[in-house]
């Protein structure tokens, strides 16, 4: 079952825009520079990945202000594309980010099993974040590692062949990767 | 063992390197096209080759490029499709993965067939790190001069980018691709105008999978006839196959089109069987749009003849008793699997990557959900079954994007082949919840 | 010119025209319903599905016919082309299933709509709905919204057909509300708290072919068919100033663009005749309009019951011009 959605309203506007580092804006540029001239709309979505890796795992609105800003877009445009994929974090999320893939193949050989493990490990449900802030269990649609699983993204890495123990253990791991942080 | 033309050197050491690839035979077909080839002599090779799309519709791939509008004045555009994300499927993400530098090649003769100077690889965002692997091999053809203006003292000029999706299915229609590679909402567009004439920023654009654009190199390499001599009637050449569910040796094969299911299933050259010696009860063969086969119709068709990893064989039966090739994604089930709750799982990834723009996907897909899970966790009706029997037929056909047709014929077929087993989820609720691998607290209560 | 029969009956039009441009040249009952088309909204149209009609005959050149129902705002006619609509029991069942689809998640509040009476998913329920319901799910809900202060969404009746999104794309110069989300989840929204400010923004209300967006100073006042709607003109700076007022009376209850039969805004001129938020909310005073005479409404619309009650005073006035 999906979220409920409600109508996701806002209200943080006057929070401070962010902004990408000298060196992210050659990135920035060099992203642009792959499209035409007048098509620079065409970067959003590679941009998006980055301001939300660099602006603290999520896209509030004052950062999506600041990369409509960027490409010479409305802000509306940036909105709708950012609600409509997946991957974009609309809400903030605790320091790491688990998502577990759910759809068929994986739940042949066990992904049901492996969420539950999360859950009661970590005390949470799906969609909830750990008391201490640190984890974020979310369950995703296929992610292309049918034949690997069950399996895990955690940011850019993909956790695949995973059994209760190997989840202790990446848990564990990640854990002590980000309390310092 | 079968010929291997794209996976060959998948496995030495390194080969993801320029130095190596290259070492080992690679880009000959870039210097072969752009020194001794027209153009048109490389869609013709193609045409030869009998290839088809590798993406699931199975449609020939010559005969698509043959279709590109050539506008003067107006440029053209190659768009790789690596949004994979049909559920099963996994073989693009290898061959990126293992042999980037194939799918470059493959890039720059098919964008010289087609006129392109300027092509883009449209990745799944989930594949951040494949999209990274594949940067720097562009990187690396660049400074070697395969990429860039006047490859190869040819005079053909062509830059080649590749670009990430957010986590959306429904970018792998060719249509709502390219909405997402302007930077919109992946909402497939209304056809007619169809790509070949309208695409990216208006332009004339051909939309191709990844393993499609891989095989123009061997096909231009060799040559379409020897390509076309792999396989049967109109599958021509090999297949890349990704095999998973219950099997023992689940993963990536390059099979030659023709070899049977049976062998690929249970020989240990390929799966080997299924896994912890369980019986195998049904099978989809093509990623999960497809009609899941009961165990009855896999090795064999309705008529009694062998099953052929062909996309004919496959589909022999129409829709009563085949299936269809589709993208490889080849999904075994052992017979403790429960097919309620698989034909409900396929239906929530429906409902969860419709675009919500069409109404009887939007809304159809959303229905059949609730309706299998009511079912799953043993609050269904006998009604149920006709119900959504009934939904999928409405939504089959009327939709803007293939992904109606796709939700309703898992839930149409799993209906056909296994009634019974959602009747008895009707008769017997309390054992239904129970069987669901004794974890009927899951995740997914029923609201 | 091509040629084109539409449930038997021969027509002629232009090259690139749609089946359904086509069957709206013939009229009547021929011509199939629409949710999301909108002639006069570039880009629009395809998503509802209400208009799927049947292609027996693809053209003189390929008489094969088409295998999947076509929608018939999008497809164009090509010469020879054998177009059935009520003709079809296909069409008419496919018709029934994409209305029921409509439905599932729509809240049938049409008692406390302002819609009701002038709403096109009503008249499509009535025509092509069925008794009763086979859903038996929880129904999809969102709190309604303001947008601004004279605009209500209530995203519960939203049947997503984007026209409000074309509009204030191609009416005004900043769309600040768009579709959020996906699947049957997405939803009209402005994300962030905002006002959609622009002088023609309301004529979103005029666009939405449901009671999703509605005309705040017009909500609860009264229900459509009590009113008479009146052609009236102003002078105004920022649009043609020709529109509806519907009248209770001597007072002006709202005031909207001139729909014709489709619920489109009619052309004036050879302009569209969008009028704007000053027109639309805030000449509430009679002096301020030209009465031109009573508005023709279809005959079989609810709101036309008053219609023939002509008040002879105004049409003295019309004839007068006094």
């Amino acid at each position: 079952m999906h979220k409920m959605s409600i109508s996701v309203t806002h209200n943080s506007t006057d929070q401070a825009e962010p902004q990408f580092s000298a060196e992210r804006m050659v990135e920035v540029q060099r992203i642009i520079n792959m499209f035409p001239e007048g098509k620079q709309k065409s970067a959003l979505m590679r941009i998006l990945h980055m301001a939300e890796e660099d602006f603290g795992g999520w896209l509030s609105v004052p950062t999506m202000n600041y990369v409509a800003r960027l490409l010479d877009i409305q802000p509306i445009e940036v909105y709708e594309v950012a609600t409509f994929y997946t991957m974009f974090n609309i809400e903030k999320p605790g320091k790491v980010v688990l998502e577990v893939c759910r759809t068929g193949p994986c739940m042949l050989v066990g992904s049901d099993q492996i969420i539950e493990h999360i859950e009661q490990k970590l005390d949470i449900k799906v969609g909830q974040t750990s008391a201490d802030g640190m984890f974020t269990l979310k369950t995703a649609e296929c992610l292309g590692a049918c034949g690997y699983g069950p399996m895990l993204q955690c940011g850019k890495h993909y956790h695949e062949h995973l059994t209760p123990a190997k989840v202790d253990e990446l848990l564990d791991t990640l854990r002590k990767e980000h309390s310092d942080k | 063992m079968g010929r291997k033309l794209l996976l060959e050197h998948a496995n030495v050491p390194g080969i993801e390197s320029f130095e190596v690839y290259r070492k080992n035979g690679g880009y000959r077909s870039v210097e072969k096209a752009l020194k001794t080839m027209s153009p048109q002599n490389v869609v013709e090779e193609v045409q030869a080759s009998g290839l088809r799309g590798r993406g699931g519709a199975g449609f020939p791939t010559g005969m698509k490029w043959s279709f590109l509008a050539k506008p003067e004045g107006v440029p053209r555009y190659l768009l790789c499709n690596a949004d994979e994300s049909e559920p099963g499927t996994f073989k693009d993400r290898y061959l990126m993965e293992k042999i980037p530098h194939l799918l470059i090649e493959g890039m720059i003769v098919s964008s010289y067939a087609l006129g392109c100077n300027q092509s883009y690889i449209y990745i799944r965002g989930e594949y951040m790190w494949v999209l990274e692997i594949v940067e720097k091999a562009i990187a690396e053809a660049y400074a070697n001069g395969f990429l860039g203006k006047n490859i190869l003292g040819s005079g053909y000029d062509l830059d080649l980018a590749i670009c990430p999706g957010g986590g959306a299915y429904i970018c792998g229609e060719e249509t709502a691709l390219i909405e997402s590679l302007e930077g919109k909402r992946g909402n497939p567009r209304i056809k007619p105008p169809f790509p070949a004439v309208k695409g990216l920023w208006g332009c004339p654009t051909v939309v191709n999978n990844v393993e499609s654009i891989a095989a123009v190199v061997p096909i231009v390499n060799d040559g379409g006839a020897e390509y076309a001599k792999i396989g049967i009637g109109k599958s021509t050449g090999t297949k890349l196959i990704s095999a998973c569910g219950n099997l023992v040796k689940p993963g990536v094969y390059e099979i030659e089109l023709g070899l049977s299911v049976e062998e690929f299933i249970y020989s240990d050259e390929w799966c080997g069987g299924i896994a912890n010696g369980k019986k195998i009860k049904a099978c989809v063969p093509g990623g999960s749009s497809v009609p899941i086969l009961p165990a009855n119709l896999i090795t064999k068709t309705a008529e009694g003849t062998d099953r052929l990893m062909t996309y004919e064989s496959l589909a022999e039966g129409g829709f009563a008793t085949g299936s269809m090739l589709g993208s490889g994604g080849f999904i075994v089930f052992d017979e403790d699997q429960c097919i309620v709750r698989n034909t409900w799982n396929f239906a929530r990834f429906y409902a969860h990557e419709s675009c919500g723009q069409c109404s009887p996907c939007r809304e159809g897909t959303g229905w059949m959900e609730k309706v299998l899970r009511r079912l799953e966790y043993g609050q269904g009706h006998m009604h149920d079954i006709d119900l959504l029997a009934e939904i999928n037929k409405k939504i089959e056909g009327n939709t803007i994007c293939p992904l109606g047709d796709a939700a309703a014929w898992p839930v149409a077929a799993a209906i056909r082949h296994f009634r019974e087993e959602f009747e008895w989820h009707v008769t017997h609720p309390d054992e239904a919840v129970k069987r669901n691998f004794g974890i009927a607290s899951n995740h997914m209560p029923l609201v | 010119m091509v040629k084109v029969i539409i449930d038997d009956i021969e027509v002629e039009v232009e090259p690139g025209t749609t089946i359904l441009n086509a069957a709206r040249q013939i009229g009547g009952d021929v011509v199939p319903p629409a949710m999301c088309y909108y002639s006069k909204l570039q880009g629009s149209g395809g998503k509802c599905r209400t208009c799927l009609v049947e292609v027996a005959a693809g053209s003189a050149a390929d008489p094969r016919p088409m295998p999947k129902l076509v929608a018939s705002c999008s497809t164009p006619v090509m010469d020879g082309m054998v177009v059935k609509n009520k003709t079809s029991e296909r069409v008419y069942d496919n018709r029934a299933a994409v209305t029921e689809f409509l439905l599932i998640n729509h809240p049938l509040d049409c008692p406390i709509c302002d819609q009701a009476g002038e709403c096109h998913l009503q008249d499509l329920g009535f025509e092509h709905g069925k008794e009763g319901t086979r859903y038996e799910e929880k129904r999809r809900t969102f709190d309604p919204i303001d947008i601004g202060d004279k605009i209500k969404l209530h995203m519960n009746r939203c049947i997503l057909c984007y026209r409000c999104v074309y509009t204030a794309n191609q009416l005004t110069d900043q769309r600040v509300h768009g579709v959020m989300h996906r699947g049957d989840h997405a939803e009209i929204s402005t994300y962030i708290e905002k006002a959609i400010d622009n002088d023609f923004s309301g004529n979103v209300i005029d666009v939405c072919p449901v009671g999703a967006l509605t005309d705040k100073t017009f909500r609860f006042k009264s229900r459509v068919w009590f009113l008479k709607p009146m052609e009236a003109s102003c002078e105004c700076t920022k649009c043609a100033g020709k529109a509806v007022v519907w009248m209770f009376g001597d007072e002006i209850y709202r005031v909207t663009g001139r729909k014709d039969k489709y619920g489109e805004i009619e052309d004036i001129d050879g302009k569209t005749a969008w009028i704007c938020n000053e027109c639309r909310f805030d000449k509430k005073d009679k002096t301020k309009w030209t009465i031109e005479g009573p508005r023709v409404i279809n005959r079989h619309s609810v709101i036309s019951q008053n219609q023939y009650l002509v008040d002879e005073r105004l049409e003295t006035k019309k004839l007068t011009g006094k």
